[in-house]
């Protein structure tokens, strides 16, 4: 009986961590949106707008070119469904939930990229030219950020010994690591990463249809109804889950984990909203501060996270002696 | 009482002074040539004092014939820069100020070589090359053409990369001596670290050697590093040439070998001879072949000096008391022809005004007694007897063919290219139909004729003493 | 406890420095790298003083304050005004776009770990992470003066190698205070000579991009 309760805790626990994303994500967009409005001396929309528009778009009629394959209407919920899947992985409020077992950070990153491969293959399905380009702008980037994501991955690993995320969390809440330039080279890398991966200034502007700079709306400019609100509600989701992998990695304090007392998992649940929203702050300053890149520049950008990841791993070799 | 150790040191040092104060151009000439006069008498006075050893400084038998070598061709070359600057002045290529500049410039290169040589702190050995490099540089820029400017500038950039490197494998050296010796001025006096050399840590010290090669090995101009040399050789004025070729390299060769000493009494560590061995070789075949296509003649006794440093470098590299000699007696014999060539090459360039091969034709019937310096000097060099030159390069090779045959055959195919391409070359600027000015050379030739005796001299008999004295120092060489 | 403190905080001072080094070859603007080439001197100057502290060998505060003055203050200025005089504020031109030269860094650190690293048994791990760390220093700054075409950029990588060099000389325990001095020395000299050089060739050229020399390489006039 108590191993049942035991399960049908666990199991809760877990099924709140996947509504708490859920919940969380577009509210994360709309407050990235509404400062960044300040920031440039506009009201902008409150925020809730994104909450809006998702159901808006949820009852709206989905438009279809007629020569779109089954694979053009699959890849919105497939994008979403891992998206999903992934950011309810990544530990947020507690560590050691029911399934952290398999939230294996290389896991994490596999999924987002059949994600993107999905949407990719989508954005060329129709024949458009701006699929096209918006594809292959997006693969080029990705092949790009995924080297220097890998190697902030394995620089992470390398110091808590694993690469599964809940244990690396409590690790590095735990243990005493000292000062570790690795560390902060990792997270230098890692912030290049996400902005690059989250389709944000500089790497590409979510509020644009400029012919010539967009990527990822490119890519789904053909889409309408729900599977755009299915793909919109990916993107916000992504910017959760590397929200909640930075604060995870680089600033687990707060994280109830050897402690499920009611308290810890209430501090656990304060810090974590705490940290998104000073993320979502952080976010549009950091990004009115500086100017969208020419495509020519990305590899430029994404050199600078690669080599501070690979220098990060250097550094580990260094201090460890092998 | 002023030791003859601190003559040779305080004289350059005060003559820097005093002629950067001094703004006659005349007297800067004679004062220079009169502090080189005393740096080499104090040098030869070394000789009759007993040796010496502190941290700091040491003086024994393999530094003791450098310095006396060393203030030797730094004298000589001085009187030859007296009658060269005159010249220079005249068609306005210098100013007086920059005179100034040079001269005492001259004191401060030779005045660092002398620390670097007497130097028994591996610190301060580096500080005599670096300062001697510095110096250097800024004469070889003092034409401010665009030539000369680029010529010191890549100098200057390659000079400090070899230096860098260098001090970064002085500093891992210290670091391997102050387990055995402890910290402090002890851990950095070469001689201690000879004897205390069998506990070092072979693999440090294996690799603190490989930064020493090549940041020194860059200064000797050894082949792959030699960028700089042809360049600063030929933009510079010319006694800056002859005493780059005939001293510089040799105090940078120098330096290495002492550090090579250290880890020849470390069994356990990195086969050293093999190394230079290999590099001499490749700086001997390079340069012998890239003699074929110089056309300026400055350059061309340029990569003449690339070789014959290949050819010492080889000599060390192959060890035991033959090839050591041949080696020092090389190193000898090179800086008194090379600065010799230079010398006839510096008049020569004087009166035809230009040191484009194709330009100067017919020396030996416009100017005869510069034809036959030129003439003998290159015989001299291209090892032919009856010179010193010929001496060293056959014991080093019947040394080798004794050893090694193969490396053997390696060594004579260089020398044959490098002789062949030095007689091909200048059979032109000696014979044939007389070209350019034919003006009178306003200049003394005691200089140049003084080395060529004296190699001449070395080639027919080196006298007892300086013979058991070689021998002294190529059994320390080891 | 407080050794692993101290070795934390030399860890992360020494990193920083490489850290740096890689920013200055990043950097594409003139006065940029100066910025950053002074910033490098004021983690050097930290640095030292802390092994100062650590190694309980206060003459090496001399060396911090050195490092700090002259590198970190009067030289980027003096090289702030040449610049502003010159007229260059910019972009450089690089050798090699910056790609490869990243990738080629990054080998460069990886090869002087991979140098350092196991030969160094008998020194302890501080040290051994210092000369590593200040041979990556060293080899970047090399680096930075290939890739670099323009004399100014070429002086700082010059500047940001003896960086490396000073911090490989801190690191050895008891290196004679004599050789600090000398290098602080011919810091000083190596400036005076580039400042001069730099002048000099202004005056020719109304350019201080090296490559304008290229014309006079070599011997003059000749093809083939």
């Amino acid at each position: 009986m108590a191993m049942t309760f035991h399960i049908a805790l666990e199991l809760i626990g877990q099924a709140i961590q996947m509504l708490l994303v859920l919940a969380v994500a577009p509210l994360v967009l709309g407050i990235t949106r509404k400062v960044k409005a300040r920031l440039l001396r506009r009201i902008g929309p409150p925020l809730w707008q994104p909450y809006i528009d998702l159901w808006k778009l949820m009852h709206k009629e989905a438009v279809l070119a007629h020569n779109a394959s089954w694979l053009y209407r699959a890849a919105p919920y497939l994008v979403f469904a891992t998206t999903w899947v992934g950011a309810a992985l990544v530990p947020t409020y507690a560590t050691s939930l029911m399934f952290s077992w398999s939230a294996d950070i290389i896991a994490i990153v596999a999924l987002l990229a059949t994600g993107r491969f999905a949407l990719a293959l989508a954005g060329m399905d129709v024949g458009t030219a701006f699929g096209g380009i918006g594809s292959s702008r997006e693969m080029m980037i990705a092949s790009l950020a995924e080297p220097a994501m890998l190697l902030v991955v394995f620089s992470v690993a390398l110091i808590a010994g694993t690469t599964q995320l809940s244990t690396i969390a409590e690790t590095f809440v735990h243990a005493s690591i000292g000062l570790r330039v690795s560390l902060g080279l990792a997270m230098f890398a890692f912030v290049f990463v996400a902005i690059a991966e989250n389709a944000r200034i500089p790497i590409d502007n979510p509020a644009t249809h400029l012919e010539l700079t967009m990527v990822h709306e490119a890519m789904v400019l053909e889409y309408s109804g729900r599977h755009l609100a299915m793909i919109e509600a990916a993107a916000a989701l992504k910017l959760v889950l590397y929200f909640s992998l930075l604060a995870c990695l680089f600033v687990p304090f707060g994280m109830a984990t050897t402690d499920k007392g009611l308290a810890a998992l209430a501090i656990g649940f304060g810090s974590y909203l705490a940290k998104v929203f000073v993320l979502a702050v952080l976010l549009p300053v950091g990004e009115t501060a500086v100017a969208k890149m020419r495509v020519f520049r990305y590899p430029i950008f994404l050199g600078g996270a690669f080599a501070a990841s690979a220098l990060a791993v250097f550094l580990l070799f260094v201090s460890r002696g092998f | 009482m002023i030791s003859p150790l601190h003559a040779i040191l305080l004289i350059p040092a005060i003559a820097v002074v005093v002629l950067a104060l001094i703004p006659g151009y005349r007297i800067g000439a004679i004062l220079n040539m009169l502090a080189s006069g005393l740096t080499f008498m104090a040098g030869v006075a070394l000789l009759v004092v007993p040796r010496y050893r502190s941290d700091v400084l040491i003086i024994d038998d393999f530094n003791i014939y450098l310095v006396i070598l060393t203030t030797f061709v730094a004298f000589t070359t001085s009187i030859f820069s007296a009658s060269y600057i005159g010249h220079e002045l005249e068609t306005g290529r210098l100013t007086p100020t920059f005179l100034r500049f040079y001269h005492a410039l001259y004191q401060a290169m030779i005045g660092a070589m002398n620390v670097a040589l007497v130097a028994n702190n591996i610190g301060l050995l580096w500080v005599g090359v670096e300062v001697a490099t510095l110096s250097t540089v800024m004469m070889v820029g003092i034409y401010r053409t665009p030539a000369a400017v680029e010529a010191a500038w890549k100098y200057f950039i390659l000079g400090s990369v070899g230096i860098a490197l260098a001090f970064f494998g002085t500093i891992l050296v210290y670091l391997v001596a102050q387990e055995v010796l402890g910290e402090g001025l002890q851990a950095m006096a070469w001689d201690l670290m000879v004897q205390a050399s069998p506990k070092f840590d072979p693999k440090l010290l294996s690799l603190a050697f490989v930064f020493l090669l090549v940041g020194y090995g860059t200064k000797v101009g050894l082949a792959p590093f030699h960028a700089w040399l042809p360049d600063a050789h030929s933009e510079g004025p010319t006694p800056i040439s002859a005493v780059l070729s005939g001293l510089l390299l040799n105090v940078a060769l120098y330096a290495l070998l002492r550090f090579k000493i250290i880890l020849a009494a470390n069994p356990a560590t990195l086969n050293v001879g093999l190394i230079m061995v290999v590099l001499g070789l490749i700086s001997l075949v390079f340069a012998a072949f890239m003699l074929y296509r110089r056309r300026d003649i400055k350059r061309l006794f340029a990569y003449s000096s690339i070789e014959h440093m290949g050819i010492i470098t080889f000599a060390f590299g192959m060890g035991g008391p033959l090839a050591n000699f041949a080696g020092l007696l090389h190193m000898t014999m090179h800086s008194l022809t090379k600065s010799a060539i230079f010398f006839a090459v510096g008049h020569i360039a004087q009166v035809k005004g230009t040191q484009r091969l194709a330009d100067i034709k017919g020396l030996s019937t416009s100017h005869p007694v510069l034809a036959v310096g030129l003439a003998l000097g290159v015989i001299a060099i291209a090892g032919l007897p009856p010179f010193g030159v010929f001496t060293s390069e056959f014991m080093l090779v019947s040394s080798s063919f004794a050893r090694q045959p193969w490396l053997a055959v390696v060594l004579v195919f260089g020398l044959i290219v490098a002789f062949g391409a030095l007689i091909l070359r200048l059979q032109d600027v000696l014979f044939g139909e007389a070209s350019g000015p034919a003006g009178e050379v306003k200049a003394t030739y005691v200089p140049l004729f003084l080395h060529l005796a004296l190699v001449l001299m070395a080639g027919l008999w080196l006298p007892e003493p300086v013979v058991r004295w070689f021998r002294a120092v190529a059994a320390q060489l080891g | 406890m407080t050794q692993s403190f101290g070795f934390d905080v030399a860890h992360l001072l020494a990193g920083s420095m490489l850290v740096l080094s890689f920013v200055l070859l990043y950097q594409d603007r003139i006065t940029a790298v100066l910025n950053v080439f002074a910033l490098q001197a004021i983690a050097l100057s930290l640095s030292v003083a802390w092994q100062a502290l650590i190694q309980d060998s206060p003459h090496l505060l001399v060396t911090a304050g050195i490092a700090l003055v002259v590198k970190g203050i009067v030289i980027p200025t003096a090289l702030h005004r040449i610049v502003r005089r010159l007229g260059i504020h910019r972009e450089i031109e690089d050798v090699i776009s910056a790609g490869p030269t990243m990738l080629t860094g990054l080998g460069l650190v990886a090869l002087s770990i991979l140098l350092v690293m196991p030969v160094g048994e008998t020194v302890s791990v501080l040290v051994r992470e210092d000369l590593a760390f200040a041979l990556a220093v060293i080899l970047l700054g090399l680096l930075m003066m290939i890739t670099r075409r323009n004399a100014v950029t070429q002086i700082v990588g010059f500047m940001s190698l003896e960086n490396g060099l000073v911090l490989a000389a801190t690191g050895a325990k008891g290196m004679p205070l004599v050789v600090e001095f000398s290098v602080a020395f011919s810091i000083l000299i190596a400036f005076i000579v580039f400042g001069v050089f730099v002048f000099r060739i202004r005056e020719r050229f109304d350019t201080v991009d090296v490559s304008a020399l290229d014309q006079f390489r070599g011997e003059r006039g000749e093809r083939g």
